[in-house]
């Protein structure tokens, strides 16, 4: 942000605490105290209100970063994002582009129970005229939110919090100041031959250990991080699937309407379906709202087992 | 002179249905300009109003005079189209609101921004777009201003934001670009208005909060017609002194169907924004003829003696003409040969709107995206792709 932030000077950050407490989960740390009050921006508590005006900025030719402290809250403000935000390209038939990032941490915690838990991918991934992007780790979050910011259109950036405090050795070319990575591709984190395993986010690093255990018994997975949920870079997939003849889907939002069953959908409609020796399995988080006891919320999102169960389970070993 | 020459010789060749009373306007001296008296305004936190005379120029009483009778007739004929079944969906008519967005356009500088909620028709053509871009997207035709794909509430043009459909909406987003003015340091300004229905959605409230703190160049403008739908606003409003309920933000409450009380407080509003001090709120007291929509017949919540009373007494472009008249602004006639020019326009752009091809299939997925190369977009089933371009 701060790369994007010296480089074009319409771009600005507004949202609950991102400036002088350094950013709540300190995302924005150092940023208003070498930018400002008119680039940084504190919000009340306001989702609706700062949000619609965060996309009347962008309306207006301003680059806005709007933060949610988390997704969660972000369904007070919903509206702004689909309906000022995403639809109105198309509304106005290419008049008013709306060149706006919404970001902010997604998804389940540790231990802060179900209003603070929910993931949002498949609510924002349902929508046409948004781009959903879900960095894994900090290779993605460098590269995808400095897409997001130089792209014209309204991205959704989904984080997540648990990620925020994991290092990750960054390659050289992702140390540069124009190092992007592009919105709708994704990537294949680990090569294989036995299976395909599709995640986004945190449980990107659960499929890589899971592939791990299994490569000592032989099973070689080749694990793709979608990077971008909307538009989905299925073809990856199909071509990873076609080689393998198997595949699991792994996120930690809610199965029901979820990025698996969208995957597995197009799955059965595209090339891939006539390469699969066994149907598309989905792990997912568990279809209750989040617990808050520790043994209870442990198993309501896909831990590394279940991820080897579901695998095994499709190969039939 | 020139002008004498013209009517004289279109007299002698007959050409012109005009009677002979052309030629004794041309000769006719006409005042340049005129004072009129207007309503002092309600105060909210103000020590001073806008001023209670203005001076009117003939030139600026027949550009508004047309203005309001354009968008009179374009509302009606959006009114016939839609019992014509031309025009389908949701058709939100401003006849009787005409001195608003006339009015405020004569307030501000084309380099100002106005966004509005769904009644936005008689905006889109203050703010420069044509009847016939207006219509033909009412009907939902590749000409229309939107390509057809918006229709009456998606209307964008020039520093004009729309025509918003979801209710209250609008207020963030015009506190916003209100904050994209404050910005970059131009002074425009923003006008961000909503109706008495609107006025009590919560986002409103944050969005003068906001507007506030900042001290954004915002003008809050409340168009109260009185009835938010099909409720009164005695009905919906604990309070409906809506010029004061931004509390702390300054407010003023305007006549709003005298287009110079309009004109003058947009003035003296925009005045105060440019001065840096924060935003200001307008309420605008003024009303429909129409329902809330075309499916609303707009009597069951009200009587017709009302409207009728409104109509006789209150009518926007029956005072401004009254004034005109009396003051040798301009005579009967020559408004009456506006009034037939304006028709005319409006039968035209009419025709154009109903002979207007509908926006090509192949367009369907077109504008998902800015600025991005084409990709497909899924049709009805797998195998119906379209094409989308930005």
């Amino acid at each position: 942000m701060d790369e994007e932030l010296e480089r074009d000077e319409k771009v600005f950050l507004l949202g609950e605490e991102v400036a002088q407490y350094d950013g709540a989960y300190k995302v924005s740390r150092g940023l208003w105290k070498k930018y400002g009050d008119k680039r940084i921006i504190d919000t009340p508590i306001s989702e609706m209100g700062f949000a619609g005006i965060a996309v009347g900025a962008a309306m207006a030719g301003l680059r806005p970063i709007c933060e949610f402290m988390t997704f969660n809250f972000s369904m007070q403000a919903i509206d702004q994002v689909i309906n000022s935000a995403a639809k109105t390209y198309y509304m106005s038939a290419g008049l008013q582009p709306v060149p706006i990032v919404f970001r902010g941490p997604n998804g389940a915690s540790a231990g802060v129970a179900a209003q603070h838990s929910q993931c949002f991918a498949a609510w924002y991934g349902h929508c046409p005229g948004l781009k959903v992007v879900s960095p894994w780790n900090s290779e993605d979050a460098k590269g995808l939110i400095k897409s997001a910011i130089r792209d014209n259109n309204p991205v959704v950036m989904l984080e997540n919090e648990l990620m925020y405090g994991v290092s990750f050795e960054l390659p050289a070319e992702a140390q540069s100041k124009d190092f992007l990575i592009p919105i709708g591709k994704a990537k294949i984190e680990r090569q294989g031959t036995h299976i395909t395993v599709v995640a986004h986010s945190r449980p990107v690093g659960h499929c890589l250990e899971a592939a791990t255990v299994l490569s000592k018994e032989g099973i070689e997975c080749e694990v793709i991080n979608m990077r971008t949920i909307r538009p989905m870079d299925i073809d990856a997939i199909e071509a990873s699937v076609m080689k393998t003849n198997h595949l699991v889907t792994v996120e930690g939002g809610w199965p029901q309407f979820g990025v698996g069953a969208e995957i597995c959908a197009r799955i059965m409609e595209g090339p891939a379906f006539n390469f699969l020796d066994a149907p598309a399995v989905r792990v997912t988080g568990a279809d209750v709202p989040m617990p808050y006891a520790k043994i209870l919320e442990d198993h309501s999102v896909p831990q590394v087992k279940d991820i080897i169960f579901a695998i095994k389970k499709t190969l039939n070993i | 002179m020139r002008k004498m020459l013209a009517a004289v010789s279109r007299v002698l060749l007959g050409v012109a249905q005009k009677p002979a009373t052309r030629v004794l306007v041309a000769s006719r001296n006409f005042a340049n300009d005129a004072t009129f008296e207007i309503k002092k305004c309600d105060l909210h936190r103000l020590d001073e109003g806008p001023p209670v005379t203005t001076v009117l120029t003939r030139e600026d009483g027949l550009k508004y005079y047309r203005m309001m009778q354009t968008v009179r007739r374009m509302e009606l004929k959006a009114d016939q189209l839609y019992k014509q079944k031309i025009i389908r969906g949701f058709c939100h008519l401003c006849d009787g609101q005409e001195a608003c967005c006339v009015g405020l356009e004569a307030g501000i500088n084309p380099t100002d921004h106005l966004i509005t909620a769904y009644r936005a028709h008689g905006f889109t053509f203050t703010r420069g777009l044509s009847v016939r871009e207006i219509l033909a997207e009412l009907t939902g035709r590749r000409g229309g201003c939107a390509k057809g794909k918006g229709g009456s509430m998606h209307m964008y043009a020039k520093n004009f934001y729309g025509g918003n459909g979801i209710v209250g909406a609008q207020v963030p987003l015009g506190a916003g670009i209100a904050l994209a003015c404050k910005y970059n340091g131009k002074d425009e300004v923003c006008l961000t208005l909503y109706g008495d229905g609107a006025a009590n959605q919560g986002q409103i409230f944050e969005a003068y909060n906001m507007a506030a703190l900042w001290k954004l160049p915002c003008i809050f403008i409340c168009e109260n017609n009185r009835y938010g739908m099909g409720t009164s606003v005695e009905r919906a409003a604990a309070s409906t002194d809506y010029y004061k309920r931004g509390d702390f933000i300054p407010g003023l409450r305007v006549d709003g169907m005298d287009i110079l009380c309009v004109r003058e407080a947009t003035k003296f509003a925009a005045a105060y924004c440019r001065s840096g001090k924060g935003p200001i709120l307008m309420e605008l007291q003024t009303y429909r003829y129409h329902g809330h929509s075309m499916s609303d017949p707009g009597v069951s919540y009200r009587t017709r003696e009302e409207i009728q009373e409104v109509r006789s007494k209150s009518d926007p472009i029956m005072l401004l003409k009254d004034r005109m008249v009396n003051s040798n602004l301009a005579s009967v006639e020559e408004l009456k040969e506006i009034d037939v020019e304006v028709r005319k326009e409006i039968e035209d752009a009419a025709q154009f709107a109903t002979a207007d091809p509908e926006p090509p299939l192949e367009e369907l997925g077109y504008h998902i995206y800015s600025s991005d190369p084409p990709f497909e977009v899924r049709g009805a089933n797998q195998w119906i792709k379209f094409k989308s371009v930005s």
